[in-house]
């Protein structure tokens, strides 16, 4: 880590930066939890968690938004990985909301509960009184993250007003708020797709086999790979071919694309991402495309 | 691989969003389904060329207006370095949002068209930058290519803006002339200015020197938090008592000899543990955790230090500060919380000394308050000792924010300039 000229790797800095930030939190607010879906940012995050209050444990509870729709091994990965850190997983579950009738499952060719989700992490947060939730969202990832604040205010309705946002500077951070209202906050906003995988190589870090090429039945829809699976919903003409994918955003199955690649160990994955020239979102996020806005408006309404 | 971080202020008139989407381009951070959708932007919008700033406005709102209004973080890499780019926006009504970006930055850039000349941005972007004591400052003098790439107006700007300079403390300024548009002198060294001497932009952010920016030479640990490992599964933590931080100044070793503020009690660095293991020394900006030889009352908000080295402990504050709300003015006797390293208490304001006149430096004694985006001298006075240094000789311990109690809203920033 250290060097005689007092320079620092770029990989240092950012860890640096996402522990104090992650320190800052544990110290401001009294119930933050860390939102944990077994995706690789998630998983970075978790590490670095580790790392800022080791030796103590970590002293949040994780929380996951199961959509019910989830890829297996994935649910697998999260729990042996809440198991490894005797950690405490909040569970909110869109398959609860609607049979609670908080939302109505969409219908049709198109269904997803990914905009589904917005109500059942804002009904857990209010459940859970959390005042501070931990989101894994990098500012490359899409053009209206690259404007949030790392400290993101949102209000009684769980809404972001990226009009009115709280002016950030130094390593200095506003973590006031009003009982109701809460931040969501964004440890790895400085990180890059391929810093994500570089710290996964550096640091030796385990993340769930569909990262790495696999064999899988899928079918195309508009220029994506969707899992042939039962619960997304197909027309006949949608052909299912089976071919060697790999996933390279873990999210809802009904929305999650994933892209041809033979990339089966994590040094081929950062080949492949350097010499990429697709974003990880334009490549895999079928719920980006809706609009040039979809993000900022999801992220409105309160969305991750 | 290190980082740089840099910050771009200017208008679309300037070049600015064409230098990014250069920079960007030529570093291939641009992907294809990200300048697929600005083209087809570009088109719905009946624009004639591709228009890159459509790549870093990225709110609605900047989009229907075609401006500019936040700071937007963009990444790209080299073999060389990795960069963040503090994308601000340019106008008067922005102030805030420069100040925003340029608190972290290492170095600024500060586009002036060559027709032009040295205007009143240029004047004040360059300001600002010193202001928040931004280490490096470049002048990019853009669209040679509309003056012939002229050697005489490349000097004459240059000319300009030295004796303007002078006014301010700038450390480190570099004058390069370019033509974003055509790329001359951005990524490698252009043949049509064969009398420019210098490097190419992105060759003098690739071998800025920068380490040597960061303080040291004064040992500053703002205690963050306190680990204590309730239910340590390991019985050898039992009694463990760290203290977690951010080095924000000087290098610290175990066994140095080291002091607490508030109590000014001395001790020793018994350790410097990370979750990687133990450290032989710690400088900033690492996240670490100290032990020390003797049991000490530290708390979060608390400051360690060398003994013969120590920031000032005060509660009168003068210092520059910059107003960010549109709903309220800084004045005497305003009421407000302030934030500074990992300490919070409240702040009285007791006086405005002056107004400065971003564009002029004229400084207005007669002002009665700061509205939003001005920047004046103020003296305040804390209900608690705060361990601070001059903003000039440390950023972290010389910075401070001013929230507002009543909204929460932050709605001011602060450089540290005198302290009793």
């Amino acid at each position: 880590m250290l060097q005689s000229d007092y320079t620092t790797s770029q990989l240092d800095v950012l860890e640096a930066e996402a522990i104090h930030i992650m320190r800052e939190v544990a110290a401001e607010f009294e119930r933050p939890c860390l939102l944990f879906s077994g995706g690789k940012d998630s998983i970075v995050m978790l590490r670095i968690a580790e790392k800022a209050f080791w030796p103590a444990p970590i002293p949040f509870p994780l929380m996951h938004v199961d959509t019910g729709h989830n890829f297996s091994d994935v649910i697998e990965f999260r729990d042996r990985r809440v198991a490894e850190l005797n950690a405490r997983l909040v569970v909110a579950s869109v398959q609860s909301s609607i049979d609670a009738g908080r939302v109505v499952e969409e219908t049709g060719r198109r269904a997803s509960r990914n905009r589904l989700q917005t109500t059942t992490l804002l009904d857990a947060i209010e459940e859970h009184e959390f005042d501070a939730v931990f989101g894994g969202a990098r500012r490359d990832e899409e053009k209206a993250r690259a404007k949030e604040r790392v400290f993101s205010f949102r209000d009684d309705f769980g809404q972001w007003d990226p009009k009115n946002q709280r002016p950030e500077l130094w390593n200095l951070y506003n973590a006031r708020i009003r009982k109701g209202e809460h931040i969501r906050v964004f440890p790895l906003s400085n990180w890059t797709e391929l810093d994500i995988w570089d710290y996964i190589r550096r640091e030796g870090i385990e993340i769930p086999s569909i990262y790495f090429a696999h064999t899988r039945k899928v079918f195309e829809r508009d220029g994506m790979l969707l899992a042939d699976d039962d619960v997304v919903n197909r027309d006949e003409e949608e052909l299912v071919f089976e071919t060697v994918v790999r996933y390279r955003t873990v999210g809802d199955m009904t929305c999650t694309g994933a892209v041809q690649s033979n990339a089966a160990t994590v040094e081929e994955i950062i080949a492949e991402i350097a010499a990429t020239r697709i974003t990880e979102r334009g490549a895999t996020r079928a719920d980006d495309r809706t609009s040039e806005a979809a993000m900022e408006d999801r992220k409105k309404e309160g969305y991750f | 691989m290190d980082i740089l971080r840099f910050a771009t202020a200017g208008s679309v008139d300037d070049g600015k969003s064409t230098l990014i989407g250069r920079l960007l381009f030529d570093s291939k951070a641009i992907f294809e389904d990200q300048l697929e959708a600005v083209e087809r932007t570009s088109r719905d919008r009946g624009t004639e060329y591709t228009d890159l700033s459509l790549l870093t406005d990225g709110l609605r709102a900047e989009r229907e207006q075609g401006i500019t209004i936040d700071v937007a973080y963009r990444y790209f890499a080299t073999p060389k370095r990795k960069f963040i780019i503090a994308d601000t926006p340019g106008h008067i009504q922005y102030t805030r949002n420069m100040v925003t970006g340029a608190s972290t930055a290492d170095l600024a850039i500060v586009l002036i068209d060559a027709r032009k000349g040295v205007v009143e941005q240029s004047r004040r972007h360059a300001f600002l930058t010193t202001l928040l004591r931004v280490p490096h400052l470049v002048l990019a003098v853009n669209k040679m290519d509309l003056v012939d790439y002229s050697q005489e107006r490349f000097e004459e700007i240059r000319e300009e803006f030295t004796s303007f300079a002078a006014k301010l403390n700038v450390s480190d300024l570099t004058f390069i002339p370019i033509s974003a548009l055509h790329g001359d002198n951005v990524v490698s060294r252009s043949e049509n200015m064969p009398w420019y001497q210098g490097t190419s932009l992105l060759h003098h952010l690739e071998h800025l020197h920068i380490a040597s920016d960061r303080n040291l030479v004064d040992v500053r640990f703002p205690v963050q938090y306190v680990i204590r490992p309730q239910r340590a599964t390991d019985p050898a933590f039992h009694d463990y008592r760290g203290y977690a931080g951010q080095v924000a100044g000087g290098v610290l070793k175990p066994g140095d000899e080291v002091m607490h503020l508030p109590s000014g009690l001395t001790t020793r660095v018994a350790a410097i543990d990370t979750f990687d293991g133990p450290l032989e020394e710690a400088f900033a900006p690492m996240s670490v955790t100290l032990r020390l030889e003797d049991d000490i009352d530290i708390s979060r908000g608390d400051m360690i230090c060398r003994p013969n080295n120590q920031p000032q402990v005060a509660q009168d504050l003068d210092a520059m500060v910059c107003w960010m709300s549109d709903n309220m003015k800084l004045g005497p006797r305003s009421k407000l919380v302030i934030k500074h390293t990992t300490r919070t208490a409240r702040a009285l304001v007791r006086d405005l000394h002056y107004r400065l006149d971003v564009n002029t430096l004229h400084r207005d004694e007669s002002a009665p308050a700061l509205g939003l985006n001005e920047i004046g001298r103020v003296s305040l006075r804390v209900t608690q000792p705060l361990f601070v240094d001059d903003y000039a000789r440390n950023r972290l311990t010389g910075g401070f924010i001013l929230i507002d109690e009543a909204t929460n809203g932050t709605v001011g920033a602060g450089m540290i300039v005198d302290a009793r």
